[in-house]
């Protein structure tokens, strides 16, 4: 039994350092992104004529009606459709890219409304101070709102964060070979189940660990000018 | 000079502003006074277009806006680069320390170079007896003393007017006495200043002008010495009522 584990863990532990991690890692990069700018888009309140505006409430509904689709469906739906579903009306993605596409915008769509909230949680009165020293819309954002909503959101987008690691599992489901497919592959040749599947278990744990002691780090650099509680 | 022509701001049934003309003139105090509601902060707020009138015009030195239709983000910012606001409740950026507090809008709007941010700001600093806060937090320090470093923050934009919102009103008295201080100082070196204040003391000793505002008019536009002759029977009680 040790000789199983010996062989088939740092098998497993590869895949998960070149499928798991790469694919949640680089969904994640991108559905912040996402989430920044639809969270950014649902938060605003548009200045302009008619025709400006007219755009923005449009663009608003386009970005309510994507958040509702992706937190209203399953993910493993969700690959299907981008993955087996797209090519009927000739939109194809090779696995990768298909699982890229769909974790990025699943979670797009959940920390959207995480950093909305942070954003909205901030008071008013950081706005105005900052516009009042006369910066403009971006300044005001990356300087002042951004900083602030980031450690507001920080607990919660790790949450999503090692969700997606644990999702990522359902890459399987396409063809990729991430680390959940590379350890069912080695229980049906060595009849298994049990161990295989209790070591890539483990291997989840260990990189969630992980990511949470990151988290923990972060969290104490980001709270560094947050005064203790009380006083 | 700050110039205001029929400028009219209206929340659904609300008139904040109705009609107001008025003028601010350089290198003096002005103190905006009036009952609470009266429209006094959305008359400041106005000024550096935290707030939008619908109607009328503002002159801010070359500078002429209509409130008639949506001002481009350029005349904005314009306005905002030649004001710098004070709030009540001194907004500091919770997450910067205190010299990047003041040195953000130097740097980042008047594009200064940051060594040159930094010695001004803490030149200001050395000002108002803070110069040990440069790097500490807003959150460790006591109301006062954000609100003299807040002051600090509009100085480094050196701004053609420097707005006061009720500076002091979120202040213990013995901290009050402290920022006032400050304004009085600022005041006595012609700076072009706007406050908006209950302090009655304060309007005494150190404006020049007075406005009194009550329902989003302007009832009185003049001299410090003026206003405190009780001009009208309303600004005579509104003295009154401010005693006890």
């Amino acid at each position: 039994m040790w000789e199983i584990i010996r062989t088939a863990t740092p098998e497993i532990v590869w895949a998960g350092l070149k499928y798991t991690i790469p694919i949640a890692v680089i969904s994640f990069a991108i559905g912040l992104v996402i989430a920044a700018i639809t969270a950014l888009v649902r938060t605003s309140t548009p200045r302009g004529n008619q025709v400006v505006k007219g755009l923005w409430y449009l663009g608003r509904a386009v970005f309510t009606f994507y958040v509702w689709l992706f937190r209203s469906t399953p993910l493993l739906v969700q690959l299907f459709i981008v993955f087996f579903g797209l090519p009927n009306l000739g939109i194809q993605f090779d696995a990768w890219t298909a699982g890229i596409i769909t974790f990025s915008l699943n979670t797009g769509a959940y920390a959207s409304e995480t950093i909305r909230g942070a954003i909205s949680s901030l008071p008013t009165s950081q706005w105005e101070a900052a516009y009042s020293l006369g910066m403009t819309y971006h300044q005001v954002l990356f300087l002042v709102i951004f900083p602030q909503a980031l450690r507001v959101a920080l607990p919660p987008l790790s949450n999503s964060f090692i969700g997606l690691v644990k999702d990522t599992s359902l890459a399987s489901s396409i063809t990729i070979l991430e680390m959940f497919m590379v350890s069912q592959q080695i229980a049906s040749h060595n009849y298994q189940p049990l161990l295989m599947y209790s070591i890539v278990a483990a291997v989840y744990a260990v990189f969630c660990t992980i990511l949470t002691i990151l988290q923990h780090a972060l969290e104490k650099r980001m709270s560094r000018y947050v005064v203790a509680e009380g006083e | 000079m700050i110039k205001l022509t029929h400028v009219d701001k209206q929340y659904k049934e609300h008139h904040a502003l109705a009609d107001v003309s008025v003028e601010f003139p350089e290198h003096q105090t002005t103190v905006i006074l009036g009952p609470s509601g009266a429209g006094k902060s959305t008359l400041l707020r106005a000024i550096n277009l935290l707030e939008r009138p619908q109607q009328g015009q503002m002159t801010i030195g070359d500078l002429t806006v209509d409130f008639a239709h949506p001002l481009s983000n350029k005349e904005v910012l314009a306005v905002r680069r030649k004001t710098a606001m004070v709030f009540q409740s001194w907004n500091l950026f919770p997450h910067l320390t205190i010299l990047k507090n003041i040195t953000a809008g130097p740097i980042h709007v008047l594009k200064q170079d940051p060594a040159i941010a930094e010695k001004r700001a803490l030149a200001l600093l050395e000002q108002v007896g803070l110069a040990e806060t440069a790097h500490r937090y807003p959150g460790q320090l006591s109301g006062g003393q954000q609100q003299r470093i807040s002051i600090c923050r509009a100085l480094a934009m050196d701004p053609y007017y420097i707005l006061f919102d009720e500076p002091t009103s979120a202040l213990d008295p013995e901290l009050e006495a402290q920022v006032l201080r400050v304004l009085q100082d600022l005041a006595k070196r012609q700076n072009s200043m706007i406050v908006v204040t209950h302090n009655m003391e304060f309007a005494r000793r150190v404006a020049d002008q007075i406005v009194f505002v009550e329902d989003g008019r302007v009832e009185f536009a003049g001299t410090s010495a003026a206003f405190f002759n009780r001009p009208t029977e309303r600004i005579a009680a509104f003295l009154d009522a401010m005693k006890f």
